[in-house]
């Protein structure tokens, strides 16, 4: 019973952080701290992650999005000098849709979701998010997608190249 | 360890999904700079993530994870076009605002 | 023999398959070979076809030779019938066909579309093979129409000369006027009895009651066919004009076959004519309506085709004079005839203006005599067969309608006479002007004027003599002779003989004869007295006339009253449908309708603000309302 209460708490705990943390990406004035504010969200979610017995996958998302994309975004913000609150305000008008059209957004998914149930159909197996069982998956039923993406990462590789040029003459 | 979604309703997560992919909508709406949009956009990307890894627990199917590893792939690849193209568009507007790329109208 | 018939039209065919690919490729020698050579092939098999139907107790044979079209309740098989009356057409189309084909040879061999003329006359007797081969009236129709195709072809062979392309286009739309009430005609006989096929049509119709409206319908709508194809009044102006065509087509397409498509045509529908007697009595007066107008216009035409063009309306007149009276047997003889020596005197024509070197106008000839003796004394056949001379073929042929027509009609038969004379004199009109008198052309012509070679020559003079012996199949029995024609069609036209029966006395025949040889030996010397003992000549183009000659030589002034009357109301109103329907209605509407678009779309594309906040903003208030309708 105690391990159980103890999951919960957990679980609430990363979600409120994470609810907290994705508002002040949005929220806040300074890009910088956006992306900071980004990479401890991305940090809880990897927290669910391991809740959710997939261990690898936790380790490859903060690897990948706060190891690399995260990072990413940052060089480029001190590249173009971005770390100042310089964006303009956008109207009241139209910060009060923009809530309200994401209010809605929120109320209508919650309402379309709120009557969804699934039924589990194998039987409950910790062991799938190992790095065993991914690794089988990943190269016995989806070879032909991951050579894909491989041509794919290549492709945005060059594109990113080029367009980073000075310029194309 | 025992996993949480033995213990925890499959819908808390459908919850959490929803409303780290609304903020990822509002962050979209509310913004002008294009790189704070960009970062909304990995969010919502980690919202719908996140629910592929709670379906994937929950039925007990790795294909789910599987494809978690396609998005990140997918995304990895977007932010690295994405950025040049911020690249560009800073040095030709000195500005990161989606406002100022309004030429394709009419 | 019989099961040999798919070779008939076939042969043709591939003559003009090869002709007509190869023709630039290969020698005159190896065209006229193949040219002829297809259709002499044809024609023995149609004599093998012929003797083998005379032998034989089976007097109606089909040969279906594939099934063709089904769909639905209709079931066309592509079949032929083998009966007396198709097996005599065969031998009269190959046969002439050949001699015609031959004739070509001579006539044609100095011009440039040697290969081209020889390909389409193949096609044409292919053509009108399948005409009167086809077991139903849809390959009739196939036939019917290719005939007519090939007809505008050979018409505008010439095609540099516009003058002969307009004749042709006007042969082809007055046709296709009447091919629309065949076509009518055909649908209305599916409609009625459900088939197609002769066989079926006929043993129905029997059965039905004589005059019944539908009968009538079928009967008028295929008589326009008839009009049309084998020139009859009012669409008969084509036929005149189709003579800008080389004249071995005039002597093929336009005197011996093709015009007598509608004579077949109505043959074979004998029954049908028989149990509508309005129908009847429309063919018979269109008939000698057709036959006196032409003739009357023949009188006083100087072309020396043109006078055997209205000389073939004429005949054709009399050909439906008694169809309509119900003397099919001697409809069919006079085809057989008029065959013979309308061909004989068309050759002689081409002879004629082969030597002359192209001229044409009978002032310009006379003495021809000398020059031309082989010309001549064929001529000469063919002008007293045409004119009911006796013992040569077109004595009996026209003596048979009329007493057929004495027998139905005793005005019909006034008429007959009447027109019978006018053939006679223009006839002889142009026989003594062209080989009698004085040469009247240029000095040039007269040095270059020569018999022909062999190849025109012979076809003339074994048309000669089939316009002297062809009446001999048909000599009535009150001259003792046996009508062999007649017992030879008697199971064609079995079911309609036996509905008129015809009661005329052998006195009351000698009589009419009596009157026929009369009239035509008055006719014959009033045109000589005129022609040849006066030395009249017709009268330049730049001389006054009398306004009845006028009225003559104009040919009524019918072309012009069409001209007037249908093809300028329908120019101006086409042109009114284009000015104002077209560009105006239909264009405006079109034109608006773009216009709209254009003007709307300037409105609303102010929506595209090129904000990107908008566009989401608007994304996701759609994703609310699709969720929204999905769930609630």
């Amino acid at each position: 019973m105690a391990t159980t209460h103890f999951t919960t708490y957990i679980f609430c705990f990363l979600a409120f952080l994470s609810i907290m943390f994705a508002l002040m990406v949005v929220l806040s004035k300074n890009p910088v701290h956006s992306v900071l504010y980004l990479v401890i969200t991305f940090f809880t979610i990897a927290g669910q992650y391991v809740l959710l017995n997939a261990q690898f996958l936790a380790a490859v998302h903060i690897i990948v999005y706060a190891g690399a994309i995260m990072v990413l975004f940052l060089f480029v913000i001190m590249l173009l000098n971005l770390n100042k609150e310089t964006e303009p305000h956008k109207s009241i008008w139209l910060k009060a849709s923009a809530s309200v059209a994401s209010g809605l957004l929120l109320v209508v998914l919650v309402g379309s979701l709120k009557e969804a149930t699934i039924q589990p159909i194998n039987a409950f197996n910790p062991n799938i998010g190992l790095i065993e069982n991914l690794g089988t998956t990943l190269f016995k039923d989806f070879l032909l997608p991951f050579e894909v993406s491989s041509i794919l990462l290549l492709a945005a590789m060059v594109g990113a190249v080029m367009l980073g040029k000075k310029s194309i003459k | 360890m025992s996993s949480a979604i033995q213990v925890i309703p499959l819908q808390w997560y459908l919850l959490l999904s929803t409303v780290l992919f609304t903020i990822g909508v509002l962050g979209v709406l509310f913004r002008r700079n294009a790189i704070i949009i960009f970062m909304s956009i990995e969010l919502m990307l980690n919202a719908v993530n996140l629910l592929l890894v709670a379906f994937s627990s929950f039925l007990s199917d790795s294909k789910g994870q599987v494809f978690v590893f396609f998005i990140m792939a997918v995304a990895a690849a977007e932010v690295a076009v994405g950025l040049a193209i911020l690249m560009m568009v800073y040095r030709n507007t000195k500005s990161s605002d989606i406002n100022m790329l309004n030429k394709l109208k009419w | 023999m019989i099961k040999l018939v798919g070779l008939v039209p076939l042969l043709p065919l591939i003559g003009f398959v090869i002709i007509g690919l190869f023709g630039k490729t290969l020698s005159k020698t190896i065209v006229s070979v193949i040219g002829c050579g297809s259709i002499l092939a044809a024609f023995a098999i149609s004599l093998g076809i012929f003797f083998q139907l005379t032998g034989q107790a089976e007097k109606s044979v089909p040969v279906e030779l594939f099934s063709w079209i089904t769909a639905g309740k209709l079931s066309v098989p592509f079949s032929f019938l083998i009966d007396p009356l198709s097996s005599l057409f065969l031998l009269i189309i190959t046969g002439i066909g050949f001699l015609i084909h031959v004739y070509s040879v001579g006539y044609m061999s100095h011009d440039e579309g040697f290969a081209r003329f020889f390909a389409y006359l193949n096609l044409f007797i292919f053509f009108m093979l399948l005409l009167v081969l086809g077991s139903n009236y849809l390959i009739m129709f196939v036939g019917w129409e290719g005939v007519g195709l090939c007809s505008y072809l050979l018409i505008g062979f010439w095609f540099k000369n516009t003058a002969y392309n307009n004749a042709a286009k006007k042969a082809f739309v007055m046709n296709r006027i009447g091919d629309l009430g065949f076509l009518l005609g055909i649908i209305l006989i599916f409609v009625t009895f459900g088939s197609i096929g002769y066989h079926d049509v006929f043993e129905q119709a029997k059965n039905m009651a004589s005059g019944s409206p539908v009968l009538t319908s079928i009967t008028l709508l295929l008589f326009i066919g008839a009009m049309g194809k084998s020139a009859q009044l009012p669409l008969y102006t084509w036929l005149p004009d189709a003579m800008a065509g080389p004249t071995p087509v005039s002597a093929l397409i336009h005197a011996a076959t093709m015009v007598t498509a509608g004579i077949y045509m109505v043959a074979r529908s004998n029954i049908l004519y028989t149990l509508s007697p309005i129908a009847m009595e429309t063919v018979a007066v269109i008939g000698i309506c057709t036959a006196l107008f032409a003739a009357t216009i023949g009188l006083a035409q100087n072309d020396i085709k043109k006078v055997l063009a209205y000389s073939t309306v004429s005949q054709l007149g009399y050909m439906f004079l008694a169809l309509g009276v119900g003397a099919y047997t001697g409809a069919v003889f006079h085809v057989l005839t008029h065959a013979f020596f309308k061909a004989l005197l068309f050759l002689g024509a081409g002879s004629v203006i082969h030597a002359m070197s192209g001229e044409q106008d009978i002032r310009r000839m006379g003495g021809l005599k000398k020059h031309l003796p082989i010309t001549h004394i064929t001529f000469l056949i063919g002008t007293l067969a045409i004119a009911g001379c006796p013992p040569f073929s077109g004595f009996f042929s026209k003596d048979e309608i009329l007493a057929n027509a004495f027998e139905h009609n005793k005005l019909l038969w006034f008429l007959g006479v009447l027109g019978a004379a006018m053939t006679t004199f223009y006839m002889f009109r142009l026989y003594f002007l062209t080989f009698k008198g004085d040469f009247r052309g240029t000095k040039e012509q007269h040095h270059h004027l020569h018999e022909s070679p062999k190849s025109m020559t012979m076809p003339l003079v074994i048309l000669a003599v089939l316009a002297v012996v062809g009446g001999l199949v048909g000599i009535p029995e009150a001259l003792g002779g046996k009508h062999f024609l007649e017992a030879f069609l008697k199971p064609v036209f079995e079911d309609s003989t036996s509905r008129l029966p015809t009661l005329l006395s052998h006195d009351t025949e000698y009589m009419l004869m009596g009157i026929a040889v009369i009239v035509m030996a008055g006719s014959l010397y009033y045109a000589y007295t005129v022609y040849v003992k006066n030395k009249t000549l017709p009268a330049e183009e730049s001389e006054e006339l009398e306004p009845i000659h006028l009225l003559v030589y104009k040919k009524y002034w019918v072309d012009e009253l069409y001209e007037n009357a249908i093809t300028k109301p329908l120019n101006m109103f086409s042109d009114i449908l284009h000015k104002l329907v077209d560009n105006q209605i239909v264009d405006g509407f079109v034109n608006g309708i773009g216009r709209f678009i254009t003007w709307f779309s300037g409105i609303i594309r102010y929506a595209q603000t090129g904000n990107i906040g908008f566009y989401v903003f608007v994304m996701v208030i759609g994703i609310v309302l699709i969720l929204c309708t999905r769930i609630f």
